[in-house]
């Protein structure tokens, strides 16, 4: 199974500022009953922007200057709390193909990695000067270089870092682990025998 | 060399290394449930693969079933879509299903232990972030995202890089209303919500050896919330008595030799952690969370925070945590109102929750205008519960008892909070929302507190309350 190598993620630009945004608060989990993952997009931060809308606010996945952006900027811990994997699919299939924020959580990020949807962390200052580049021109393309390690906008660049695994599993098209895994199966059945609890 | 029991389990379960670095790990023992399974299986079938252990893979329906109304088909067409795609996918695979009429039938992570299925010395996972919980047993147990599942439904194995070790210890005795869920609450304020990122947590030091294997599940569960996907204590005689006799427990010549396995499964006493933090049971006091993540807790005797008393990291978070709870800086957070209490989930749905609840609560009634349900962890635990007379005392006091499930620890089902009520909730996350509701509020606390907290309609010290000294 070929996967494409995924080396840089060119788009537009989206800030949703805070720490801690946790997966309910990605896909609250009422939108999860369901069987696929199809249509799951739309509710891709559900409540917050109803809240916003209700406020008299625009959520900036709302807002008309940033639709189409592909490439999202949030705080520190992003994605923490529930492993459902219906968070970054979600955001997937709103059209967000990379983001970046200052720390990730452990199960989200394996799981959009997964996805072929590279996260990658820069530093809270950058994040808010390039935050004020897209609110300046949301038409500014961002190029996410995943080889040279480096996000850049309007001639500037900003470093990003990326664990080593997750990087080359995504540089060398090997983001989705299932062929591998396959690969090993013999071994696997080795492995099993070895261990007592497998064998009853 | 000496090892943790996080380096001997890897060790035993690493398959090989993968052209990424990532070891192909062993997954001994898979849970399912209905939420995150079915996806995984419509992948399984789009690649051709097939289950290649169904006898190592289980399954339960916990999420979305209905606590009161249990007919099939369920009113929730979505929730019914789900029960019947599980009851399929199980069919099909040749997998055991704790189906709603075995009578086995629970939260995934209290079904696990009860049937013995979970053992030490393991490798689990399961498609939910609260699979920590197995860790109790000396189990190195993960969850995992929904392509994962795919990957050990058709591998049994996924690609995994070992964490590092945080021992944690906590010493000491506890004082009389103080519960394990305090003990982790505690430690995830102290460590942060995000403090455990790349660390399998081992919880040790007398107050674990003391306690319950329940409790032990109790403090493992909540493990994620202080951002550690993996949280274990070492097994002992405790974890041996607790399983013995179980449905899927060794049996005869194979028990004395599965306990031997276990025994030297545990962390060598000359193990070296990448960290070390150590905590001291007597400053441990009941403790309820304020705020909109489980690290935003304090004691019952302190007050709301000032945003300007916390880290300057935190302060937009506690900002939003307090518009969004409705609550005042410097205000005691005892005397807040509630509206509902919720006793119940993977955290503290277990019979000796429930027993503990009931010997305080026997003779008293639940607050006028508080909801007060008690969901037991499963069909095993409430009928345990009901032989034992316990339901009655809930009835009796007010709250209504349900059948078993997760219910309105994240309200995918029936159950939910309306609008902006506030629960006083015996669950893992206070996250906006959580509960079903938008806008519902939620505080964390142990179950007895809850029971207070639904006896005076208020956030209460349950040591006052219930007169426990």
């Amino acid at each position: 199974m070929a996967l494409e190598k995924i080396t840089q993620v060119a788009g537009r630009g989206v800030y949703v500022p805070g720490d801690d945004l946790d997966t309910d608060r990605i896909i609250p989990a009422r939108f999860m009953k369901c069987i696929t993952f199809d249509g799951l997009g739309e509710f891709a931060f559900y409540d917050a922007r109803a809240f916003a809308k209700e406020a008299g606010e625009v959520h900036p996945l709302d807002d008309k200057r940033f639709e189409g952006a592909s490439i999202l900027l949030s705080g520190s811990n992003f994605g923490c709390g529930s492993s459902r994997e219906h968070a970054p699919q979600a955001l997937y299939r709103f059209g967000i193909r990379a983001i970046v924020t200052e720390s990730f959580a452990e199960i989200f990020f394996g799981n959009s990695i997964t996805l072929g949807m590279p996260c990658v962390v820069a530093s809270g200052e950058d994040i808010r000067a390039i935050a004020k580049l897209i609110e300046s021109d949301p038409a500014a393309i961002l190029t996410l270089d995943l080889t040279e390690k480096k996000l850049s906008i309007a001639d500037t660049d900003f470093p990003i870092q990326i664990a080593d695994h997750a990087h080359e599993a995504l540089i060398s098209g090997k983001w989705d682990a299932i062929a591998d895994l396959l690969d090993g199966v013999n071994d696997v059945k080795e492995c099993a025998a070895r261990l007592p609890y497998m064998a009853t | 060399m000496s090892q943790t029991l996080l380096d001997k389990v890897w060790e035993a379960h690493a398959v090989r290394t993968l052209p990424n670095g990532a070891t192909q790990l062993l997954v001994g023992t898979h849970l399912i449930h209905e939420v995150t399974s079915p996806q995984a299986f419509g992948m399984l079938r789009d690649l051709g693969l097939k289950v290649l252990y169904p006898n190592r893979t289980f399954a339960t329906v916990d999420h979305i079933v209905p606590t009161d109304e249990r007919v099939e088909p369920f009113s929730d067409d979505l929730a019914d879509a789900m029960i019947k795609a599980l009851r399929k996918n199980c069919e099909e695979s040749g997998i055991t299903f704790f189906d709603l009429p075995t009578g086995k039938q629970g939260i995934v992570h209290i079904v696990g232990p009860e049937q013995g299925i979970t053992q030490p010395g393991t490798t689990i996972a399961c498609g939910d972030s609260h699979t920590s919980t197995h860790g109790a047993f000396g189990a190195i147990a993960f969850g995992i995202g929904t392509s994962q599942v795919r990957d050990v439904l058709a591998t049994q194995t996924m690609a995994l890089h070992k964490p590092k070790v945080r021992r944690i210890n906590v010493n000491g005795k506890l004082a009389p209303g103080v519960y394990a869920k305090d003990v982790i609450l505690h430690i995830i304020r102290k460590l942060g919500v995000n403090g455990g990122l790349g660390y399998a947590y081992e919880y040790g030091g007398t107050t674990f050896d003391a306690f319950t294997q329940e409790e032990r599940m109790t403090v493992c569960n909540m493990s994620i919330e202080g951002g550690a996907r993996v949280g274990y204590v070492n097994p002992d005689e405790t974890t041996f008595e607790y399983l013995k006799g179980r449905p899927y427990s060794p049996k005869g010549g194979d028990w004395d030799a599965a306990v031997i396995r276990w025994r030297a499964t545990a962390s060598d006493l000359d193990a070296s952690y990448d960290d070390v933090v150590t905590y001291n049971a007597e400053d441990i006091a009941p403790t309820v969370t304020w705020g909109i993540n489980p690290g935003q807790a304090i004691f019952i005797h302190e007050q709301v925070p000032f945003p300007s008393d916390i880290p300057q990291k935190d302060r937009a978070t506690a900002e939003e945590a307090l518009a969004h709870m409705n609550l005042k800086s410097g205000e005691p957070i005892k005397g807040t109102k509630v509206d509902v209490a919720f006793l119940g989930s993977c955290t503290n749905g277990r019979l000796s929750d429930l027993q503990e609840v009931a010997r305080h609560l026997k003779g008293r009634k639940v607050h006028q205008g508080v909801k007060a349900i008690v969901v037991p962890g499963s069909q095993g635990v409430a009928a345990l519960a009901e032989s034992m007379g316990l339901a009655e005392i809930f009835r009796e006091a007010g709250f209504e008892w349900r059948g078993a499930g997760c219910s309105m620890c994240l309200g995918m089902n029936p159950d939910k909070l309306v609008g902006d009520q506030l629960c006083a909730s015996s669950s893992n996350r206070n996250f906006k929302g959580r509960q079903g509701s938008p806008t519902g509020r939620t505080m964390l606390m142990s179950p007895i507190m809850v029971a207070a907290a639904a006896v005076t309609g208020e956030i209460s010290d349950a040591r006052e309350v219930f007169g426990v000294n």
